[in-house]
């Protein structure tokens, strides 16, 4: 197969797009439908300052190689969870975040969360029980105040994250299938700091296909962990991404026309019934914006995971903002 | 020589003369999942196999982070 542009070999043929491209005319393209994306939902500028949250996947590090690509001040931010899945599947991710920004000389910001509260993600699983044996829930929880409280309290103006077309479709399909309106309402390709404490959140690879992203990891010579995390295994969203790609197969292109089309008819007020902003506080104790009254889900979490680990149950003012090493 | 393809650590054999599309089929994979690389570079999925091909083929679904 041809380069569409170039007419030397392809690397890629994407079928949604009809459009087959070299390595070199690739790595144009994708940036360049970054940039679109960025521009058309008007997520942040080159005069802002963006947190791109890392994991050490083909997605994330991608995205932040295409942010220093385009021109965009981005700082990474990593996440260390303590999951280790038989394989060191955290210390992977890590070591290969640090890499990455030290062989670019960008910053990176990284949190652990047994270091800084006490827990490691698995841990806190089992002793909330939240999650019915899954510490999807709990993780999600701490990596979303975590990643608020660092974009916030370190001045940046938006804080990115890699969620690709294929994730974004995966969370459309599930909240379709079960009519939830407020989730629906809510799903965009960026969110605006509607309170004080609140970070604006930007997806810029919203309409990038997940295999372009990889694509692309690979073409530029990225070093990204392959393997999943090890609880992800057996997840509805891997679950709804393996249905829609049986879509994909039969109608290139089926995924990003049910992303758009839901954006369109979002456009046209078909959710603004259940676009009712959700009623946001500051939590009594740490501050950070909450839905629930008094203390938020964070600290009440912490509290009771502390108090099982036989450790002071109220996280000291110093924890509530957590440490936070910086390289270089 | 039989052509190789390699598919999260395990190794499955292929014909020579079918695409990658076809053998990625063939193991039971939806061809939107994954990639081919060959040599170290990319191939796309309607390059024909030929004997003693290896194959290397990459998941791009993936899920969760650190």
């Amino acid at each position: 197969m041809k380069c569409r542009k170039c007419g030397g070999a392809a690397v890629i043929n994407m079928r949604q797009h009809k459009l087959a491209l070299c390595a070199e005319d690739y790595l144009a393209w994708l940036p360049e439908q970054v940039q679109r994306s960025i521009e058309k939902y008007e997520m942040f500028s080159p005069a802002d300052k963006v947190l791109v949250a890392v994991s050490g996947g083909k997605d994330s590090l991608g995205l932040w190689d295409i942010l220093a690509r385009l021109g965009y001040q981005a700082d990474g931010l990593y996440i260390g969870l303590g999951i280790h899945g038989g394989f060191g599947y955290s210390d992977q991710s890590r070591a290969l975040s640090q890499a990455f920004a030290g062989a670019r000389g960008l910053k990176l910001h990284i949190v652990e969360v047994e270091a800084a509260y006490g827990a490691t993600i698995p841990e806190l699983a089992v002793i909330s029980n939240r999650g019915h044996g899954r510490p999807c829930s709990v993780c999600g929880l701490n990596k979303r105040y975590i990643m608020n409280r660092v974009a916030h309290d370190g001045g940046y103006t938006a804080l990115v994250t890699g969620h690709n077309l294929d994730d974004e479709v995966a969370v459309l399909m599930q909240n379709t299938l079960n009519w939830a309106g407020g989730y629906l309402a809510r799903q965009a390709p960026v969110l605006a700091a509607t309170r004080p404490g609140l970070a604006r959140k930007a997806k810029p690879l919203c309409r990038i296909y997940e295999r372009e992203m990889a694509a692309y990891a690979i073409v530029r010579g990225i070093d990204y962990i392959y393997d999943e995390c090890p609880h992800a295994v057996g997840s509805t969203t891997l679950y709804y991404k393996e249905l829609l790609n049986q879509l994909e197969e039969k109608r290139p292109g089926a995924k990003l026309q049910f992303y758009l089309s839901f954006l369109q008819a979002k456009e046209a007020g078909l959710f603004s019934a259940a676009a009712s902003e959700p009623d946001l506080h500051a939590c009594q104790r740490c501050g950070q914006p909450t839905t629930a009254p008094g203390e938020c889900s964070f600290c009440r979490l912490w509290d009771k995971v502390r108090a099982v680990k036989g450790l002071p149950t109220r996280l000291p003012a110093s924890m509530l903002q957590p440490h936070v090493e910086t390289e270089p | 020589m039989p052509v190789k393809l390699v598919y999260r650590g395990k190794e499955y054999e292929a014909n020579a003369g079918s695409t990658v599309r076809d053998a990625v089929r063939k193991i039971g994979l939806q061809p939107e999942t994954v990639l081919a690389v060959l040599d170290g570079k990319l191939i796309t999925d309607d390059t024909v196999l030929r004997e003693g091909m290896q194959i290397r083929l990459v998941a791009v679904i993936s899920g969760g982070a650190g």
